[in-house]
């Protein structure tokens, strides 16, 4: 009893005191063994997708037809494809294109979730309506069918597909955000703000925002694999990003061509896109597991 | 329900006809095929008047839904030159086939699994089932579906690639496209079973001295489905995803197949058709959640 309470008493205290929120976040992720490991290893990541040109043994887009579909040697240590290309630097590039692009997506629907969540939940009344509507139809849609369509409009590109996927993305941020804001609007704290004056622009920075964000943390982590997920797939099928940027997807799909003659060609783009995802979900659900303790054990995708 | 398919139809409708260059020079692309260049000014003029794409966009698509309503049929291909619904009357049991049969294995063995892993809780079978399950949500379906046609068809010649009809064909596409909804509904049964099994009445059955066998399929299986139903709801979203690429690796002949080779062609009144179909087929599935749930749960009919 004394010990729910002062958790209780200490989340209420958490916000409003910057310094200890942090210690107390490191102190609790170090405690895990798995986060750790998340976390080295999305840190690997980021260095391999940062120093890519630097690190990869030779040029990604460099054709030498006479050591084509090589398999792993001392010269190639995972071999080449189809043009000759060198796996190993294309999965090292890949890393780059996959993680700039998901974290690109993430950020950009978690911040127009979060701004027509927010006004959706605050001002409520028609605006609410409508906007929830707008969100209604948008979760009607298969996220990666919904995708393809847009991108079967726009054509490729590394732009167009953040768009069509941020497109798909952020009504879930605009849901959940919602939901949280309705619930905090109804705090102490929030009407002591409005009583005392403040404008709605501050309350919701500074007070709606802080307290609401937690879960919408939790679900971009989980969504950055699923992103990295989905750009595999669009560029699998040949809807995506253009050749001459290295994607995993697009090279198992060149990969496939070859399975007979060169299967590894389809197993290690594949490996290097299961991982990345693995170690986003292992980390979201940490995440998840400590912001957000009081969430029902339903794992939902 | 009948407002969201609406609202689907209006956004693709205006989604395929604000493209880039215009409709009328799509469909003269498609009918001059090679001679593109020589077309003329009069010859646009000419298809935008014929298929009336100089009304409003919004008369185009009053026009569009009643015709749609009217069961006239939702537009003519510009490559096939056949009524959409044709190709997608074609198309559709190849993929209703796949996709029941990959929800079945994903339901059965994901249920089954999850109480067994429920059941062993932190034991090693669990443990090992966990991490399974983590890399099954993670893997891409089409990158499993790749090993699946290596190991089975060209390493071990059992099964061959890229048929359609009998059922050792059916095989590979739906274990490639069920592995991640089940892994899902695995986790899901996983967690909601131990919560159920930690609730007094189980205790008060296993104190009355039941079986576990009866305890589970007496007391704890309504009770754990819930969420479980909830996420297969969501799982069939994924799944009609997943068909799209298990479709195009396997030469499946299905509506996935169909959206992607039209979308190549630019073909937009085809991928409309198709991104309708499947919302529908969708939305179908997650009313028959919806009334599922007030099965499992009479609670919610009344609250």
């Amino acid at each position: 009893m004394n010990n729910v309470f002062l958790e209780r008493f200490r989340r209420a205290h958490f916000l409003p005191q910057p310094g200890k929120y942090g210690s107390e976040l490191v102190q609790r992720v170090f405690q895990r063994k798995d986060m750790l490991f998340a976390l080295v290893s999305i840190a690997f990541f980021l260095g391999v997708a940062l120093f890519a040109p630097l690190l990869s043994p030779y040029d990604p887009n460099k054709i030498d037809l006479q050591h084509k579909n090589l398999g792993p040697s001392q010269g190639h240590l995972l071999g080449t494809d189809y043009l000759g290309r060198d796996l190993l630097s294309r999965i090292l590039i890949g890393a780059r294109t996959s993680l700039s692009i998901s974290l690109g997506v993430v950020v950009l629907s978690l911040f127009v979730g979060i701004s027509i969540g927010c006004l959706a939940g605050y001002y409520g009344g028609f605006v609410d309506e409508s906007v929830s509507r707008v969100i209604d139809i948008f979760l009607a849609f298969p996220g990666i069918i919904f995708a393809l369509a847009i991108m079967g409009v726009l054509g490729t590109g590394i732009f167009h597909m953040m768009l069509a996927l941020s497109i798909v993305q952020w009504a879930k941020y605009a849901r959940l955000m919602r939901v949280q804001v309705l619930s905090l609007k109804k705090q102490e704290f929030v009407l002591s703000a409005v009583t005392s004056g403040a404008g709605d622009f501050h309350i919701i920075r500074k007070h709606i925002v802080p307290n609401a964000i937690a879960p919408l943390l939790v679900l971009a982590t989980i969504d950055v694999g699923h992103v990295i997920l989905s750009i595999a797939t669009l560029s699998f099928l040949g809807i995506g990003l253009p050749t001459n940027v290295p994607e995993w997807g697009a090279m198992l799909s060149a990969g496939k061509e070859f399975m007979r003659t060169a299967p590894l060609q389809t197993v290690f783009p594949g490996i290097a896109i299961t991982f990345i995802v693995v170690v986003f979900s292992i980390l979201g659900d940490g995440v998840r597991d400590i912001l957000d303790p009081n969430h029902e054990g339903g794992e939902m995708y | 329900m009948v407002i969201t398919v609406f609202a689907v139809c209006a956004l693709t409708f205006f989604l395929m006809n604000v493209i880039p260059g215009g409709t009328a020079e799509l469909i003269l692309k498609h009918t001059f095929v090679g001679l593109e260049e020589s077309a003329t000014e009069e010859q646009l003029n000419q298809i935008s008047s014929r298929y009336n794409l100089d009304d409003p966009l919004y008369i185009q698509f009053f026009r569009w839904l009643k015709s749609a309503v009217s069961g006239e049929g939702i537009g003519v291909s510009y490559v096939y030159k056949k009524p959409v619904l044709y190709l997608l009357a074609l198309r559709l049991p190849a993929t209703i086939e796949l996709a029941g049969a990959s929800m079945a294995i994903a339901v059965l063995v994901g249920i089954s699994l999850g109480i067994y892993s429920a059941l062993r809780e932190n034991k090693v079978s669990d443990q090992i089932l966990r991490v399974v399950t983590l890399f099954g949500v993670s893997m891409p379906g089409f990158w499993i579906a790749l090993l699946l046609i290596i190991i089975f068809s060209l390493k071990l010649k059992l099964i061959p690639v890229a048929e359609y009809g009998g059922l050792e064909n059916l095989l590979l596409p739906a274990a490639a496209l069920s592995l991640h909804s089940m892994a899902a509904i695995m986790r899901v049964t996983r967690t909601s079973m131990l919560e159920t099994l930690g609730q007094e009445y189980i205790r008060f059955a296993k104190a009355k001295g039941l079986s576990i066998g009866k305890i589970i399929s007496r007391h704890a299986f309504k009770n754990a489905m819930l969420p479980v139903v909830t996420v297969i709801g969501f799982q069939m979203g994924s799944l009609l995803g997943g068909t799209i690429v298990i479709e195009q690796i396997f030469a499946w002949p299905g509506i996935g197949s169909l959206l992607v080779n039209s979308i190549y062609a630019r073909d937009l009144p085809v991928v409309q058709g198709c991104v309708l179909a499947i919302v529908i087929m969708f939305l179908l599935v997650n009313f028959l959640v919806d009334i599922l749930y007030t099965y499992l749960d009479p609670r919610i009919r009344y609250g």
